[in-house]
């Protein structure tokens, strides 16, 4: 043995259980979180586009078609409308984790993460807390636009705040499906092609923009029991009023049954992915 | 710490129909460079994973500094640096921040961090460039961004898929004189290139693979002196004059010489002296080479010499037997 190798310095290695387990777990996830944060940063398409289509969804549903919507109980078209465009700002936006992921396989760098003495976790929650980050933004301004375009709530902040949570828990959960299928697809330009078939029914089949009431039979059971509208309605509630216990049970119930299928199942095509 | 540094012994992978690695056995002496040298689609790069614990193998071990890179993988990557076949780092990030964030993945200490970075960009001439993003980089820093970032955490055993691809001469002999620089101060490295010349300018020792087998293992000088150290390539006008002329050149390059189609190929230690014979022998006897290559022997002569065969490049696997495998 050399004299040279003796003096390297072998390196501190993180304790692998109990409390400092989760300390490194959350230190990794910042680590890569501040790393996709700086995309967004110096990447400012990526959050004016995510911005720009719900606006114009505002717009045209505001001033174009939403004077042809009958709302029941006589509640202002614009007031019916937010909560679902807020829903479908987080949806359309979760697609992120799934290109950037996809591009991230496609780099090389999941390849040199997996080398890493970094938490496995923390490419995936990095990446989708990151974007929790981002929808806190994006939510923020459409809440503005909304104003803006006569937005009123009729329930007091509170309940309107917990419904702003509610919508970003939901755009939490989706990334985790998105998250899932970047890994799975590889590639961000057919992730993207992937994921908008999935995502325009469940946008589109639901109670974000029209009433249930105005879609045909077959389709309202599809469309009252989809997480969108689920959560649409639920947030709903929450702005303009009513009995709300029973929907929010049922809006988290959606989001916990997403994780625990989509969270183990995105871990695991990391885990395999090169 | 042992004396060795990579022990790879029986190591095979299979993704789907394609057979990666059938079964290689290498040893790294601490503080040197193995060059692993292959065409494409020999499974160098799948060593290279394996070794770096980012994919198991189905077969066989490997152990890095006496850890076992499958049970004992998360220590295995405190001890490692890889550098892939892509330049892995963030477009949307500048040089220093790729660096931290390697640094801090790789869990230094916060305050080392920010010195480690400010040192590798230093040490790969990236100081200037060092706040600008990094896809306004040239490929060539970005390569050495890349190797950089494998050196962050100073890892005593460094791997390099294909280090200098991309290059150009001049980042290609700085990067070389990184790696010797290393190897000084005590790091071992692995290295896998498609050139001879990087290999046997760099190596230690060098193992030549072919479809996922070690067809030989030897020092750069052993290799060559099987081989001889200049190629020449005579072009004749078709297969037959080229026969003819193997046999005309027979008394003067000795068994050296051979014809392959057109092409008459003598391989020696001192060419240029036996060139001249060469071409005195086939002007007397009314043979004019149409071409006329003196050159350094290639991965493809290593071939011809070790297996009697041109390098046959097996086709990537398809993403569909990768998928089938599980490998993506």
């Amino acid at each position: 043995m050399s004299a040279t190798t003796t003096t390297m310095t072998m390196p501190t290695i993180r304790p692998r259980h109990g409390l400092g387990r989760v300390a490194g777990v959350a230190h990794d996830t910042y680590a890569v979180a501040v790393r996709n944060l700086i995309a967004y940063k110096r990447v400012p398409q990526l959050l004016v586009f995510s911005t720009i289509q719900p606006v114009m969804f505002v717009l045209l549903w505001r001033y174009v078609f939403g004077g042809a919507v009958r709302v029941p109980g006589g509640v202002p078209y614009v007031d019916f409308l937010m909560p679902g465009i807020f829903v479908q700002t987080v949806v359309f936006g979760s697609l992120a984790a799934a290109i950037g992921l996809a591009a991230d396989l496609k780099s090389g760098l999941l390849e040199r993460f997996r080398s890493l003495p970094m938490a496995r976790s923390a490419v995936l929650t990095g990446r989708t807390i990151a974007d929790l980050v981002r929808n806190v933004l994006v939510v923020a301004l459409m809440v503005a636009v909304g104003f803006l375009v006569g937005f009123h709530t009729h329930n007091g902040v509170w309940p309107f705040l917990g419904g702003m949570l509610l919508v970003l828990l939901f755009g939490y959960t989706m990334a985790w499906i998105f998250a899932a299928v970047g890994l799975i697809v590889g590639d961000p330009e057919s992730a993207q092609a992937a994921a908008f078939p999935v995502l325009a029914p469940l946008v589109f089949a639901s109670s974000a923009f029209v009433p249930l009431s105005s879609m045909p039979g077959w389709l309202q059971a599809f469309a009252r029991n989809q997480p969108v509208s689920v959560t649409v309605e639920t947030v709903r509630t929450l702005v303009l009023g009513g009995p709300v216990a029973a929907e929010v049970f049922k809006a988290l119930a959606w989001m916990v049954g997403i994780i625990l299928v989509f969270a183990p199942l995105a871990v695991q095509r990391y885990r395999r992915a090169v | 710490m042992t004396d060795t540094a990579i022990l790879v012994e029986d190591l095979a992978k299979r993704f789907g129909e394609v057979t990666a690695l059938d079964g290689i056995d290498f040893k790294v002496p601490t503080a040197s460079i193995l060059g692993l040298l292959g065409p494409n689609g020999a499974g160098k790069t799948t060593a290279v994973r394996i070794l770096a614990t980012v994919i198991d193998p189905d077969r066989g071990r490997a152990e890095v500094l006496g850890h076992d890179v499958q049970r004992e993988a998360e220590l295995v990557r405190y001890l490692i640096g890889l550098a892939g076949q892509n330049a892995a780092v963030d477009p949307n990030l500048t040089g220093r921040e790729n660096l931290r964030l390697i640094g801090r993945l790789t869990q230094l200490p916060e305050r080392q961090v920010e010195a480690r970075a400010a040192e590798i960009l230093e040490r790969f001439g990236l100081a200037d460039a060092a706040d600008r993003p990094v896809k306004t980089y040239s490929g060539g820093m970005r390569r050495r961004l890349d190797v950089g970032a494998a050196l962050v955490h100073r890892p005593p055993v460094l791997f390099l898929d294909e280090p200098t691809t991309g290059l150009d001469p001049e980042g290609r002999n700085e990067l070389w004189a990184v790696i010797r620089e290393l190897v000084a101060d005590g790091t071992t490295v692995m290295l896998t290139t498609q050139y001879l010349e990087e290999a046997d300018r760099l190596a230690d020792r060098i193992v030549v693979i072919d479809k996922g087998r070690v067809i030989a293992d030897d020092t750069p000088e052993a290799l060559k002196s099987r081989m001889g150290s200049t190629v020449i390539e005579l072009g004749m006008t078709d297969d037959e004059e080229a026969r003819r002329a193997e046999a005309l050149v027979a008394g003067v390059a000795g068994g050296h010489a051979e014809s392959d189609g057109a092409v008459l190929r003598i391989t020696l230690q001192d060419g240029a002296k036996v060139l001249i014979e060469v071409l005195r022998t086939l002007d007397a006897n009314g043979i004019t080479p149409g071409k006329l290559t003196v050159r350094e022997p290639s991965l493809d002569d290593v071939f011809l010499t070790l297996t009697g065969k041109h390098v046959e490049e097996a086709p990537p696997p398809s993403d569909r037997a990768l998928a089938k495998a599980g490998a993506r």
